[in-house]
């Protein structure tokens, strides 16, 4: 059993999975990452964490990245995980999110990558909450931005700062 | 908590610490709390229903199995296992509070999660959402269309049970269950590097709620059909896409 994001890093290291982060260089769109208990402190550790900011930082450049604090293996849940999201408890999920929520306005970034569906809901939820909005992304999603084949259907979380950035120039797609 | 005196009884018993105790390797070192706090102080669930983990351990040191048994708190902990990486004692409380989990009746277990399990452990696919494997089909073929008609990717594949692929893929239920297009992207990846992959019709979804539930039956069942699935593909690697 294997992850997928040592693959990503892999791919690019290797040049098969061919990203630039040309379209943020005068942009400058800053991004964070989520480091999901399950796959990082639970499971692959920090080498995990390392190949997830490794590939993030290929899309949207070394200097629009800014990691939180704490991160990694010492990362905090974001309070998607366990069911927590499956029970009844939606007050004391919230409660339970303000730190990761403190973590990602602290960084002021615009963008939160989030490589698990729990963490992305979450998080998704508690950017609706922050004084600071931000969007919540798959890493895929990033990646083919970055790859230059992310059609406008396929955008949905992105903002409007990005909705028409990097757009293949075949594409003939509508928003959704 | 209670305002009355703790009675420690006389006649020693198995405590819900002893018998959690027998379960772990090093029996989760859950003699070992020298109640620093450092869990605590790093939990995002402290304070939540009065509760953090060092209190947990308490509890159990303590015997109050019934407090322990009955506190909702062991589902707002999420079991992220911050708690032990901090610990100097390396002690399991995640472990402990799984087992808090599996205390409760299944009944009575926060019905979501349960109703989760429940459809999953009934549907081929794993799906906590119940999709069905024909559906599944169905919207991968719907998809594939689309992708299809964009240059570069005319020859896109993303198979479903293809023999000795060298990567079974899972995906959570979400994407073809609420938001089909998400699984592009991963499929452009898949085709940019010229990986050799495929899905299973059955076992494919990615989430397992009979864990979260502490069903150890339950999720036994949903990673294993998910590993024949891969037994029977042929497949070297089982890759997980989140």
């Amino acid at each position: 059993m294997e992850s997928i994001i040592p693959y990503y890093a892999r791919w690019i290291r290797e040049g098969k999975l061919q990203v630039s982060s040309e379209w943020n260089k005068n942009l400058k769109v800053k991004f964070t990452v989520q480091d999901p208990c399950n796959l990082v402190r639970k499971t692959f550790g920090d080498a995990l964490a390392e190949d997830l900011r490794f590939t993030l930082k290929a899309c949207v450049g070394e200097e629009n990245f800014i990691d939180m604090n704490p991160s990694m293996s010492n990362n905090y849940c974001c309070g998607g995980g366990g069911g927590f999201l499956q029970n009844p408890y939606k007050e004391e999920r919230i409660q339970y999110g303000q730190k990761k929520l403190d973590q990602i306005v602290a960084t002021a970034a615009d963008y939160c990558i989030s490589p698990c569906h729990n963490c992305h809901s979450q998080i998704h939820e508690l950017a609706e909450m922050a004084p600071h909005h931000w969007h919540t992304l798959h890493l895929w999603t990033i990646i083919c931005l970055a790859a230059g084949v992310l059609c406008r259907n396929e955008r949905t979380y992105l903002g409007d700062d990005l909705r028409e950035v990097n757009i293949p120039e075949w594409d003939e797609t509508e928003f959704l | 908590m209670s305002k009355e005196p703790v009675v420690i009884k006389k006649k020693k018993e198995k405590t819900f610490k002893d018998i959690v105790m027998e379960k772990l390797p090093d029996g989760g070192n859950l003699n070992a709390c020298l109640t620093c706090g450092t869990c605590a102080a790093g939990c995002p669930a402290t304070g939540l229903h009065g509760m953090d983990p060092r209190k947990i351990v308490r509890l159990a040191a303590l015997g109050m199995d019934e407090e322990l048994k009955k506190t909702p708190w062991a589902w707002l902990c999420s079991m992220c296992t911050r708690c032990v990486y901090a610990c100097p004692m390396n002690v399991n409380i995640p472990q402990l509070v799984f087992n808090m989990r599996a205390a409760w009746p299944r009944e009575e277990r926060p019905r979501g999660i349960l109703r989760s399990c429940d459809v999953a452990l009934g549907t081929d696919t794993c799906s906590a959402m119940g999709f069905p494997v024909q559906d599944f089909i169905d919207v991968v073929e719907e998809m594939l269309e689309g992708v299809r008609t964009q240059p570069g990717f005319e020859d896109l594949q993303a198979p479903i049970d293809k023999q000795g692929a060298y990567f079974l893929v899972n995906q959570n239920s979400r994407e073809p269950g609420t938001e089909p297009e998400e699984m592009i992207p991963l499929w452009k990846i898949l085709h940019m590097v010229g990986a050799d992959w495929t899905y299973s019709s059955k076992g494919w979804a990615a989430e397992n709620y009979c864990l979260f539930l502490a069903d150890d039956d339950g999720w036994k069942e949903i990673t294993r059909r998910a590993a024949e699935a891969a037994e029977e593909l042929g497949v070297q690697s089982f890759v997980n896409t989140e």
